[in-house]
């Protein structure tokens, strides 16, 4: 853990948290007659006005189905729809905007690589290597594939620090893996992977690299060529965008070389039933009427994200997480799982003699958000002999003030019990 | 702070701190896992339970938050001795109480009263129900695992 005194640490004097804040209209209210302070932020954040604005602007006056009709609204929406995938290619430096695919999530990307990508080509004996840090949704998915494949899931474990053991992910992975899975920031402890060691590994190995990136969307500014990843994906939600809206990033020929994902409408250039001829990149992955709205959404959260700066974005969070850590130091009783030497903007702590569950009651009764349980990360949370813990997470929009109340109901726990 | 003091009053706190029959029975009749997926709360109910159906002693182990823990607490200690429809219909009642479509009134019921705070948590009923639900599965013979989901 860092051992910087809590006083020392001063956020970035340019970055102006309090305009940043008054973007948010959720933010401004009051929870059992407190005012919120939201540190849920690794579950989900919040929204600010731009991103509001689009969505219900779209729906007000642009609204029609996309690639269809030749009608004006049609056309605007198709505008908006595809000009919103152009903002995200340029934000994640991808080659083409045909490399960004149209999903509802981190969840549904890891999917689809797994049954698009991986289930035509794994076969009995082959390797998928993951990591013990994984959300449910990066092992899920691949415990599924390899069920239907005969292919054998490995996972690369983790140190007491929370970082990953990178000495045995050299042994694991190997001239079987056909496949590397891992998250970018590990949602439960905030642990940022060493993705060039594990991007190297898997290419050294000829295995594909698949990065679940929603942790990493909000508190860097992710470009997925100097990562040189394979697949990287990630949510809207967790960005300051829309729910149900998020990106499968993935190699032209890699995407080029899988057969589609679902049929229907959308995804077809003719159907007949002598055979269909599928669309092209990227809309063969997109079947039926998309959510326009949410990629609308998330082309306006580009934009916002773009006009603050990640840069900035992930300096602030860096010193309010450097105060939540040195006030926790300072709090008998109260443990913070793992100190790995970098850490994106998420705190993970338990208390003796509280359950989780039982913190989290109490500080929501003082206005204060935080995530308890086991944050779909159990073998993590097994890896640590832990059941749960309470987990505080951080967005661009938290101040040292907001970790002061995060503290002051922490010692109303400490009180209760 | 007041209100809250109605979800956590110091009778559940005693239990919390004293968890009543926790442990493990030898040989027991029936052994059944409670699981609440939401948190990843988990206890055992450990039964002995008669010929005729009635519960001779009953134990528990595993690990929950305070409410969890008070309740299968309570329960066990209300339970032991009982015919499994006595049983069964303390946890008709009990659900009522915590789900807020009952006054809480009835033989055994003062004891279960403490947990009538849970009915303002909807987030927290399952913590106050996974006991009961287990001991549902336990005496129905429903199998060896069940879920608040």
């Amino acid at each position: 853990m860092k051992t910087a005194t809590a006083t020392a640490i001063k956020p970035p004097a340019d970055f102006a948290v309090e305009k940043i804040r008054a973007d948010f209209p959720a933010l401004h209210q009051k929870v059992h007659g407190r005012p919120l302070v939201y540190l849920d932020n690794a579950a989900s954040a919040q929204k600010p006005q731009a991103v509001i604005d689009a969505i219900s602007d779209y729906y007000r006056r642009d609204h029609a189905n996309v690639h269809r009709g030749v009608h004006t609204l049609s056309q605007r929406a198709t505008d908006a729809y595809e000009g919103a995938r152009e903002k995200v290619r340029a934000w994640i430096n991808a080659a083409g905007s045909c490399e960004c695919i149209y999903v509802s999530g981190a969840t549904e990307g890891i999917n689809l690589v797994a049954q698009a990508y991986a289930r035509p080509r794994l076969k009995s004996g082959d390797e998928v290597v993951v990591t013990v840090s994984e959300h449910h949704s990066n092992i899920v998915p691949w415990q599924m594939v390899c069920e239907q494949t005969g292919a054998v899931l490995r996972a690369i474990p983790v140190q007491d620090s929370g970082e990953l053991d990178l000495g045995a992910a050299a042994e694991l992975i190997g001239k079987r893996t056909r496949i590397v899975a891992f998250g970018h920031i590990s949602n439960a402890l905030g642990t940022v992977n060493p993705m060039a060691e594990l991007t190297a590994m898997a290419r050294a190995a000829g295995a594909v690299t698949v990065v679940d990136g929603a942790q990493a969307m909000p508190h860097l500014r992710v470009d997925v060529r100097a990562l040189d990843c394979d697949f990287y994906t990630f949510s809207g939600h967790k960005m300051y965008g829309p729910t149900g809206s998020g990106i499968l990033y993935g190699k032209e020929s890699l995407l080029d070389s899988m057969a589609p994902y679902r049929g229907g409408g959308e995804m077809i250039k003719s159907v007949s039933f002598e055979g269909t001829v599928y669309h092209d990149l990227p809309h063969k992955f997109e079947a039926g009427t998309p959510f326009i709205a949410g990629a609308v959404g998330l082309g306006a959260t580009v934009d916002y994200l773009g006009g603050i700066g990640m840069e900035q974005v992930a300096a602030h969070e860096s010193a309010v997480l450097d105060y939540a850590l040195a006030r926790a130091a300072d709090t008998p009783g109260l443990t913070v799982i793992g100190n790995p030497r970098h850490r994106a903007a998420i705190l993970s702590f338990t208390m003796d003699g509280v359950h989780p569950h039982d913190i989290g009651t109490v500080l929501d009764h003082e206005g204060v958000a935080v995530r308890t349980g086991h944050h779909c990360a159990q073998p993590l949370m097994e890896r640590f002999g832990i059941a749960a813990t309470a987990r505080a997470s951080f967005g661009m929009y938290n101040t040292r003030a907001e970790v002061d109340a995060l503290f002051a109901a922490i010692g109303k726990v400490r009180e209760m019990f | 702070m007041c209100d809250l003091r109605e979800l956590y009053q110091e009778v559940i706190f005693d239990h919390n701190r004293n968890p009543h029959n926790f442990g493990k029975l030898q040989n027991p009749d029936r052994t059944v896992r409670g699981d609440n997926p939401l948190c990843g709360d988990q206890l055992t109910l450990y039964l002995h339970v008669d010929a005729d159906g009635a519960i001779r002693d009953i134990a528990f182990d595993g690990h929950g938050c305070a409410i969890s823990v008070a309740s299968a607490s309570i329960m066990t200690d209300l339970v032991k001795g009982a015919s499994a429809a006595e049983a069964l219909l303390w946890f008709d009642k009990f659900h009522a109480l915590v789900t807020g479509g009952g006054d809480g009134g009835g033989e055994g019921m003062d004891k279960l009263a403490v947990l009538g705070g849970v009915r303002q948590y909807p987030m927290r009923v399952k913590c106050a129900t996974l006991p009961w639900h287990t001991l549902q599965a336990a005496l129905r013979g429903d199998g060896a695992t069940v879920s608040t989901e």
